[in-house]
């Protein structure tokens, strides 16, 4: 028989999955200092990949509800109107806006 | 309880998989058609497709004690083709009848395009007028939001498809909500580095309640784990949920919607 549901607490969760977060923060640094660091960085960080994640951060910021749904719908594409053709389309993981 | 991997690609793993999914408790497994990782010349490999998925995938299987299902169409990525999307679709019912075949799936969307729409309309057809489950892929990444929109708006148009024997999935966190509302199943992918996490797929759990939702790993010929539904049920674990409640994730879930499917057993 199973023990009884005991759900976590907030502390429980900060004990649990602080250290695995927080080598992800660092991964997300190595990744901003990499785009410095190379040749073509100005051109980088003006693409709308880069802007979006730059967008993204404040949203881990605002401290508001639901921060995954928010930076899902911040890289996705909010039209609804289908695409002429598939023909050399594919996903880059942001949206760059109407073509 | 055994559990069920109601998504993965076996035909893209080694046998030796089958070995690891047997001995660590996925002893039921159903496998989409889908994409194989290039474009298809010519119909008739669809025809040997089917044929490998129905005849050739089970039997692999039963080799180790697991028992494999398949869903069957013509994946959105090479929907695009019209004149192909036709001949597959002329002989896909011929296919339909044999012991393992579930349904139609993974059938949707992959950029949104009008050819694409045209095909899953066709495959709604065959869907109706067999009164088979369907399986939906949903677009990855960006075009995501506005796919499963664009899928779910031709599903509840036609009448005559009950939602609750359609499994949309690939769902994630911009899509669960509004899946779950129009009374759809959902599926969620564990798939290392572009779809979802174990911590991820229990956080949606959590948040969203465990109806209607089967989890899967996709595993295929890309980065993926055949053994990352059993991480996702251990992430539960860690969590303090019961075993009763990881069963009905990983086992009665599944079992549920598939056996809306009169071909599908699972010890």
């Amino acid at each position: 028989m199973s023990a009884p549901y005991t759900p976590m607490n907030a502390m429980d969760a900060l004990d649990v999955y602080f250290i695995e977060n927080r080598s992800r923060l660092l991964d997300i640094a190595a990744f901003l200092d990499r785009i410095d660091r190379y040749p073509g960085a100005e051109q980088a960080r003006a693409d709308y990949r880069y802007q979006a994640f730059m967008q993204i951060i404040d949203v881990l910021k605002s401290g508001t509800p639901e921060r995954t749904k928010q930076v899902q719908l911040a890289l996705s594409d909010p039209t609804d109107t289908p695409l002429a053709s598939a023909r050399g389309k594919r996903a880059y993981g942001a949206w760059k806006g109407q073509q | 309880m055994s559990f069920i991997d109601p998504h993965i690609h076996m035909v893209s793993r080694t046998t030796d998989d089958y070995m690891k999914l047997t001995i660590s408790g996925i002893r039921t497994v159903v496998e989409p058609a889908f994409w194989a990782g290039f474009d298809r010349s010519a119909a008739s490999s669809f025809r040997d497709y089917f044929e490998q998925l129905t005849v050739t995938e089970p039997a692999r299987a039963a080799r180790f004690g697991v028992r494999h299902y398949c869903w069957l169409g013509l994946n959105a990525k090479e929907a695009e083709d019209l004149a192909l999307a036709e001949q597959v679709l002329a002989f896909l019912p011929e296919f339909l009848d044999r012991p393992n075949v579930l349904g139609i799936g993974e059938i949707g969307l992959n950029t949104n395009s009008r050819n694409e729409i045209a095909t899953l309309e066709k495959h709604l057809d065959i869907a109706v007028a067999r009164n088979e489950l369907i399986l939906i892929h949903t677009p990855h990444l960006e075009d995501k939001l506005k796919g499963t929109r664009i899928i779910m708006d031709m599903i509840r148009a036609e009448p005559r498809i009950d939602p609750a024997r359609v499994l949309i999935d690939h769902a994630e966190e911009h899509t669960i909500g509004e899946i779950k509302d129009r009374g759809f199943w959902f599926g969620l992918t564990l798939y290392p580095n572009s779809k979802g996490s174990p911590e991820r797929a229990i956080d949606a759990v959590e948040t969203y309640g465990p109806e209607r939702l089967c989890i899967n790993s996709s595993a295929d010929w890309s980065v993926s784990d055949p053994l990352s539904i059993l991480k996702c049920a251990n992430e539960m674990r860690r969590r303090g949920h019961p075993e009763t409640a990881i069963e009905q994730i990983f086992a009665q879930n599944p079992h549920a919607f598939l056996s809306q499917c009169p071909k599908f057993h699972h010890a």
